[in-house]
């Protein structure tokens, strides 16, 4: 199956994505605990900007403002029934964006996490999982998205159902999980585990990677355990680490840190790459330079990563057996 | 070995072995055993509030313990507070009736504008996990439904999550208002949230940070000891 997103990455050895969504829209004026995806409907220019800024600084793909556009998210707005319409107008808005952008741009049709946990512990099963994902990429797809964009994920069972949603409505896609607990995700996915995952998968993405997490160290640790792959990786990492100062917050990294975790991270292994939290188009702009004007390097080593962007948030990422092992129960001895 | 010799009968352990048996139901999340280990020890003649604090508490801090480590993530720490619940749905009415002293009360909530409840709720449950009341207030509280809560619930402990960068700064405009009230002090206030640290809890003026569910309850019990240590002494 050949789409702009496959066709791309066979001419291009690395790909910029964008930077943060979130932090762009609330400097637009956003409140918090609104719904940034009602904007799609309320304030398209704003959406405009937001993806304008991001290609104008050198993003070759952008996701679109649908991280939250799923029903259960949405329901906390008493939006539900309007996941197909914002899906389809932040597509739409990035279409727009992408075809007067003179260069070959790609739509990424943002899906976040539902927020629910799953049966049995919690109360999401995974033909809802499969059914809300599914309604969100029928309205990315109806929009004109390039590629479904599964983002944030921490729970292995969300992943597959994403996955299966993108097989149901036809499309290309490509997942990213967050990283923030020891190195694993939230529901202790280790880097190593999320590879294997991704051979087992009802659809398998096109691209998959790390994104969000703690800081940009853990994040490229993260790429050097996805080792052993055979499909494009992907880094979206956060710029640093928020930092409160006088009522306001802000992220501590500096677009010059961007530009050497950018770097590090294709020497890491990572195709697309991109970043969270906190990166704005100053950042994204060192990053393309940097990008263009270094050379590849060696691949990095933990200490060399360590060295130019800081210490990791854990020892062990669970990835090198040196972890501390979980105690040995009786009955678990036994079985 | 048969399968049948395999097994571990609860009833033929003696206490010490029954209660380190729970303590590894407990991290295994088994909550059948857990249920029967707790009616075993009622039958013994244990005091409702012993069984709570010598074994389930104890159990569920090895677990606590565990998770801050990294060693547990979330799916096992469900399932182990899961079978705590268990138990203390049986333990409840007799903690009660006997009149077992309390460990403590919270009154937890997401602040206004926060939607994201997952930390919240492991907090909730492992706080539940350690013995104390929980009140959920759930997520979105504005100034007014913390105060409200406060003021019906009577907690010892106020504990406030944020995930958003966005929204952690509503945080200082509770407890700034809880000043204003001269109501501050009567309250332990807890935050917590991933984009949150130690030096944004101080700036705020909270009691602590608490960085994940585990260091919440071992700062929320250190703050109990404290109140009663003071209340004797005063």
């Amino acid at each position: 199956m050949t789409n702009a997103l496959s066709r791309l990455l066979a001419d291009r050895d690395w790909l910029l994505a964008d930077g943060a969504t979130g932090t762009q829209l609330f400097n637009m004026g956003l409140s918090s605990g609104d719904a940034p995806e009602l904007w799609n409907a309320d304030h398209p220019d704003r959406i405009h900007r937001l993806y304008s800024d991001a290609v104008n600084a050198g993003s070759d793909l952008f996701l679109t403002n649908t991280f939250g556009g799923n029903a259960s998210r949405l329901k906390l707005h008493d939006a539900q029934d309007r996941v197909f319409e914002l899906n389809r107008l932040a597509a739409e808005i990035g279409r727009e964006v992408a075809d007067s952008a003179g260069r070959p741009v790609i739509v990424a049709g943002s899906m976040g996490p539902t927020g629910d946990i799953m049966v049995p512990m919690g109360t999401l099963t995974h033909e809802s999982a499969v059914e809300m994902f599914h309604e969100q990429a029928e309205g990315l797809k109806a929009g004109g998205a390039d590629v479904l964009w599964s983002e944030t994920i921490s729970a292995p069972e969300e992943l597959k159902a994403a996955s299966e949603a993108a097989k149901l409505a036809d499309m290309p896609w490509c997942c990213t999980m967050s990283f923030d607990t020891a190195g694993r995700t939230m529901m202790g996915l280790t880097s190593a585990a999320l590879t294997a995952l991704t051979k087992r998968l009802p659809q398998q993405p096109l691209a998959f990677g790390a994104n969000c997490g703690v800081g940009s160290s853990d994040l490229l640790r993260t790429v050097l355990g996805f080792d052993g792959s055979d499909i494009p990786i992907i880094a979206k990492g956060n710029a640093g680490i928020p930092k409160y100062h006088d009522g306001h917050i802000h992220y501590d990294g500096t677009p010059d840190l961007m530009a050497d975790y950018a770097c590090l991270a294709r020497d890491s292994g990572a195709t697309i790459i991109g970043g969270c939290c906190g990166t704005t188009p100053d950042h994204l702009r060192r990053m393309r330079a940097a990008l263009e004007s270094r050379p590849r390097g060696e691949r990095p080593t933990l200490q060399q990563i360590t060295a130019k962007l800081g210490g990791f948030s854990s020892e062990s990422d669970g990835t090198d057996g040196a972890g501390p092992a979980p105690r040995v129960t009786r009955r678990r001895a036994r079985s | 070995m048969s399968d049948e010799e395999d097994d571990i009968i609860l009833s033929e352990l003696d206490d010490e072995e029954l209660v380190a048996q729970m303590f590894d139901d407990l991290y295994d999340g088994l909550k059948e055993e857990i249920e029967e280990g707790v009616n075993i020890l009622l039958e013994r003649k244990w005091e409702p509030y012993d069984i709570l604090t010598k074994a389930l508490v104890g159990g569920m801090t090895i677990v606590g313990n565990d998770f801050r480590d990294g060693i547990l993530f979330v799916p096992e720490v469900l399932l182990a507070a899961n079978a705590m619940k268990g138990g203390m749905a049986i333990l409840k009415p007799l903690l009660i009736e006997t009149g077992a002293p309390r460990v403590g009360k919270m009154v937890i909530g997401t602040v206004k504008g926060d939607i994201h409840d997952i930390g919240k709720n492991l907090v909730g449950m492992m706080m539940e996990g350690a013995g104390f009341e929980v009140i959920d207030l759930g997520i979105n509280n504005s100034v007014e439904t913390y105060f409200e809560a406060l003021d019906t619930e009577e907690p010892d402990i106020l504990g406030m999550s944020a995930l958003l960068t966005t929204t952690m700064p509503y945080m200082k405009v509770v407890i700034d208002q809880m000043v204003e009230k001269g109501i501050r002090d009567n309250y332990t206030v807890l935050v917590g949230g991933a984009p949150l640290n130690e030096e944004f809890g101080k700036a705020i003026g909270a009691d602590a940070y608490c960085r994940d569910a585990a260091v919440a309850v071992e700062t929320a019990k250190e703050f109990m000891t404290r109140k009663h240590n003071q209340l004797a002494a005063g």
